[in-house]
């Protein structure tokens, strides 16, 4: 992302000009752009014309429009953000208060105005702003009939194909139709890696899987680069990494970058600074549960002790729609900040952060035991308790 | 054979209304048999209240009365725990006695009342192995006696339908239900389970068929999918021991054990042994070993037919094959013991019926399968979780240390304590030394003169000959769990494995997984011989017609039309937890395991934690579950999946959540939402 320009003024209110670069910059303005906010960009709208006559011509044009934003909407495979509003601007073609939907392009500026810009929204446009922090993975965590095809970005883990193949077992003298059930299946693995991993991006691929599946599917796709020429992998062979995880499901990638190795390689990317924060979190929880705690009652009640030394905070959070509630949040990271604490916002795309939004969203590291904590909430948790059982129970 | 000729002569679409044919039949008052007319409740004939008539029947009314003192005994236990006064003893003896009562608490938990424990320690001279003895023994008497009692009713449902053949008018209410308001008999883990409510037992929530009551909803069913008379009418029983009184009795064993401890060796030379693969073949096995310098590896060739499996030297996906005894015929099922492999291997362990536990007695190896983190500690967990509760151990490699009678005593004396904690009973529990590579005590007694100076024991095939064959659930509705799907010879695919519960015939109906289609069995072979008739606890594969082969997944359940599994995304259980290195809290990812599904899914409400023993709520609604606690739990999957309570059907309410390779809960489903 570039920061075009820039004009927040003492009452935080103001706005950005922004450049998305890349598909995963529309990952971070999808996190900037709130409900009520507006947002300048250039657009191509269907206008229609009637002539005296009565006969109408519709025509494409391409047009600015500022619109306030009523509803936003981010698809994860294409990357793509689409905005819903009201013009709020006069424009030769779109009536004021008219609907229009905004699709926000790569190397299309667009601005950003807010009527207030906290914290959290500022730091964001910094970290979008970062060039040093994209490192592009490429990820396959396989079993036998089942791999995913991810891609791991700084702050987005996208799933680019799921493969599941039924492969026959192993029975009587019928090996055979095992054998080929897998070679389809590595077949498949090896299309979905030439399709989607773009290697002048990608620099690491891992494959991670249990067993022996992926020092197999690893010969066997080099096997057939050799025979069918693929220059792509044969090019970039030194790029792939062989990495053991305990199933091919989604949620081993976790394991993968808790990997020493992936450690080393990838260095300090935020998935794999994520997955260490929570794995700490739950570590703690094992060790002395008294200095862990999650929950928003918990951890608020716990940040006005100031005891808070790690704030782990789901940035899905801040995505609600309700302005007092997002309030409250910044409020506390901003508390916390001022304590002493340290706040890690980790992406909801991220497994890790599917883990954390799971639960409640808002985890801390204390600095000191707090047992009071867990004693006092058994009444008043009741109430909430109930509350959730009856929307549960429908 | 009157009976049937007057069945034969009736016009069934006159009898026929849709829904009064489903697969139960209540009983009705004027075609039962005098001598059963007595045992049985009818509010026509005047017995007014249900109890009246239990205070009449003697028989029934001694089982209603032990149930009551089992209560009662329980109740006084409990109150003996809370009240208990330690007797009056000297330092020496207090200190004996304390200690003596913590080491037996360690292993029999808070089950067992203080009063017990203090009474047999001073009964037994504070002898810790006969204290735990006699404790547990007396455990499983009890249990026995509780099983003997629940077994009671089902004999009489037995004769239900038998008696419903003949009836006119059937009446709606499905007699089956007696069974499922019976408290389940406890098998797994010993948690006092909630008592079952009386009502149907199909109660899914996500099922497409809507419908409030059960009534409306399998009236629907019935109306969209005619199904044959033949299959709405059949008595299981009488067709199983038409088929099956001649034969053998069938079991399934499967082998576990740490990687490497010899059991794809140990079941090869079995079977050559027993003659199941020709002297050409184990020849051939030999030279191809031997080009690649794995002579070792001959036996256990004949199990690993893959060749990635052949040169890496272990088996990773559960080989079968079978041999027969002098009264059985066993399938053997052959486990991965390594740890990437256990999903298979559960996979396996859920259709066998007992296990064989290989120990590797060489020194140093036991010791590694053994410590925290082997395979030989998590699969004997995992099994007896999965419900089987009879294990033989064998005790391999003894060749390598000389057939040291005091290695053998070691291990068995470390493994007895473990597999006592872990739930087996000693009586079900056999301990065998042998060698798998030499094929000493296989088949035939002890050769050896070094082991046979201190052994005289039964050999293997003797122990697996003395596996008691578990009852089968043959009048259940039918549940089948798919484990393997392939193309078969010929039109169709072939889908493989085993049948839980009921009875499956060639051209049923039945309905296939979450999606519910329907499809017809247009075969069924066993052991590679064509069935027309197929029953619980039969591994076999069917050739389906009419559903599309990406319809089925491994781990899919096929059941019966009009009594079809709940589906749901949603369940609650019980679960016990392992040795955990974090703990669980909500949101946590976990992989479930029921029968050969595996799914990711999400530990989604801490509901309550529990105690292990007593079933009490100690907290609503913990943070996180440590170390071997127990809890109550929500569980969501991204997928619908077929499961079904614990209560309802053993076999299919048994749950296993796996997080990065390691087991942390066993778990049994208390609720389906």
């Amino acid at each position: 992302m570039k920061l075009l320009g820039k004009y927040v003024d003492k009452g935080m209110q103001g706005n950005v000009t922004l450049m998305p670069e890349e598909s995963e910059d529309m990952w971070h303005a999808y996190n900037l752009i709130a409900e009520g906010d507006s947002v300048r960009s250039t657009t191509i709208r269907k206008v229609q014309n009637e002539t005296a006559t009565g006969s109408s011509t519709s025509s494409r044009v391409r047009t600015t429009l500022t619109i306030a934003v009523e509803s936003i909407d981010f698809d994860t495979q294409a990357c793509v953000l689409r905005l819903k509003g009201r013009n709020i601007e006069e424009n030769p073609y779109v009536k004021m208060g008219a609907y229009h939907t905004l699709d926000l392009e790569l190397n299309r500026k667009f601005e950003l105005r807010k009527p207030e810009w906290d914290t959290i929204a500022l730091e964001r446009i910094e970290m979008a702003c970062d060039p040093t922090q994209s490192a592009d993975v490429a990820a396959v965590v396989m079993q036998e009939g089942l791999a995913h095809v991810c891609l791991i970005t700084a702050s987005m883990t996208l799933v680019r194909s799921k493969i599941e193949v039924s492969i026959p077992r192993k029975r009587k003298g019928n090996v055979q139709q095992h054998e080929k059930g897998l070679a389809k299946f590595y077949e498949q693995v090896m299309q979905s890696i030439l399709r989607h991993v773009n290697f002048d991006v990608v620099k690491c691929v891992l494959i991670a899987s249990p067993g022996f599946v992926r020092d197999q599917f690893y010969d066997y796709m080099f096997q057939q680069a050799v025979k069918l020429d693929y220059k792509l992998l044969l090019e970039n062979k030194s790029r792939f990494m062989l990495v053991h995880a305990s199933s091919g499901f989604k949620h081993s990638l976790k394991e993968v970058l808790q990997d020493p190795a992936v450690i080393a390689k990838m260095s300090d990317t935020k998935a794999a600074g994520e997955v260490k924060a929570l794995e700490q979190f739950y570590m703690m929880l094992q060790c002395e549960p008294a200095k862990a705690f999650y929950g928003k009652k918990h951890v608020l009640r716990a940040a006005e002790a100031q005891s808070i030394e790690t704030l782990l905070i789901s940035d899905n959070l801040f995505r609600c729609q309700d302005v007092n509630l997002r309030k409250e949040y910044v409020n506390l990271v901003e508390s916390v900040r001022d304590a002493g604490g340290e706040v890690k916002i980790f992406s909801s795309m991220h497994i890790s952060g599917e883990q954390l939004a799971q639960l409640t969203g808002i985890a801390a590291l204390l600095r000191f035991p707090m047992p009071e904590l867990e004693d006092s909430d058994d009444d008043d948790d009741e109430d909430g308790a109930a509350g959730g059982d009856n929307s549960d129970s429908d | 054979m009157s009976r049937h000729r007057i069945v034969r002569g009736m016009d069934y679409n006159d009898e026929y209304d849709g829904y009064d044919d489903v697969y139960g039949h209540s009983v009705d008052d004027d075609c039962v048999s005098p001598t059963d007319q007595q045992w049985l409740y009818d509010r026509a004939r005047g017995q007014q209240s249900m109890s009246a008539f239990i205070s009449k029947n003697k028989n029934i009314e001694e089982e209603a009365e032990a149930e009551d003192d089992d209560d009662e005994a329980y109740q006084k236990a409990r109150r003996d725990s809370e009240s208990f006064q330690m007797p009056e003893l000297d330092e020496m003896e207090q200190a004996k006695l304390s200690s003596c009562v913590d080491e037996v608490r360690s292993v029999v938990g808070d089950a067992v009342s203080e009063r017990r424990i203090v009474e047999t320690s001073m009964r037994f001279d504070y002898n810790i192995q006969q204290i735990l003895d006699e404790i547990l023994n007396d455990e499983t008497n009890k249990k026995e006696k509780e099983k003997e009692l629940e077994k009671r009713p089902q004999k009489l449902k037995i004769t239900a339908p038998k008696t419903a053949l003949i009836t006119t008018t059937p009446k709606p209410t499905p007699t089956k239900i007696t069974l499922a308001a019976q408290k389940d008999a406890r098998r797994g883990f010993d948690i006092a389970s909630p008592k079952a409510p009386a009502s149907p037992v199909v109660s899914g929530r996500n099922t497409p068929v809507d419908g409030g009551d059960e009534a409306t909803r399998s009236s629907a069913i019935n109306a969209s999918f005619k199904i044959s008379k033949d299959q709405a009418q059949r008595n299981a029983q009488q067709l199983y021991s038409l088929e099956r009184s001649t034969q053998k009795s069938h079991i399934h064993m499967i082998v576990i054990g740490h990687v490497d401890a010899g059991k794809s060796t140990l079941m090869g030379h079995l079977l050559y042994d027993t003659g199941n693969v020709s002297q050409r073949v184990m020849h051939k096995h030999e030279q191809e070993s031997k080009k690649l310098g794995k002579q070792s590896f001959m036996y256990a060739w004949v199990l690993d037919e893959t060749g990635e499996e052949r040169a890496r030297g272990i088996t990773m996906d559960v080989g079968q094959s079978r041999i027969e005894t002098a009264t059985k015929i066993v399938t053997l099922l052959d486990a991965p013991g390594h740890k990437d492999f256990i999903p298979n291997m559960i996979s396996g362990a859920t259709q066998a019926d007992v296990a064989l536990l290989v120990v590797d007695a060489t020194r140093g190896e036991f010791e590694s399968g053994f410590e925290l983190g082997g395979q030989t500690r998590e699969h004997a967990i995992l099994v007896r979780s999965l419900g089987v509760n009879q294990l033989g151990v064998v005790i391999n490699k003894l060749d390598t240390v000389g057939w040291s009678e005091e290695r053998f005593q070691e291990i068995v004396h470390k493994l007895k304590a473990f597999l006592k904690q872990a739930g087996f009973k000693e009586s079900d529990v056999s301990f065998t030394p042998c060698s798998g590579l030499t094929g000493e005590n296989l088949t035939k007694r002890a050769q050896e003169p070094a082991l046979k100076s201190w052994y005289s024991g039964s050999h293997l095939l003797d122990v697996i000959e003395h596996f008691k064959v578990p009852e089968r659930a043959i009048d259940r509705p039918l549940r089948m769990s798919v484990s393997d799907i392939y193309k078969g010879t010929g039109s169709g695919f072939c889908i493989s494995g085993r049948i839980e519960t009921g009875v499956l015939c060639l051209n049923d109906k039945v309905l296939v997984g979450a999606s519910r289609e329907q499809a017809q069995v247009k075969a069924l072979t066993m052991d590679e011989l064509t069935q027309t008739s197929v029953f619980a606890g039969d591994q076999i594969s069917v050739t389906l017609a009419g559903v599309d082969i990406n319809n089925i997944t491994v781990g899919c359940i096929i059941c019966d039309p009009q009594l079809p599994i709940p589906v749901t995304t949603r369940f609650q259980c019980r679960i016990i937890v392992f040795n955990v290195k974090v703990p669980i809290t909500m949101g946590y990812p976990v992989l479930l395991h029921h029968q050969s599904l595996i799914e990711p899914a999400v530990v989604c409400k801490l509901t309550a934690s529990i105690h292990k023993s007593t079933g009490e709520v100690v907290k609503k609604k913990p943070r996180c579950l440590g170390n071997n606690s127990c809890a109550l739990v929500e569980v969501e999957t991204s997928r619908p999946i077929c499961i079904e309570r614990y209560s309802d059907f053993k076999e299919l309410g048994r749950v296993m959540l796996r997080v990065a390779g390691v087991t942390i809960a066993a778990g049994m489903v208390t609720k389906i939402r």
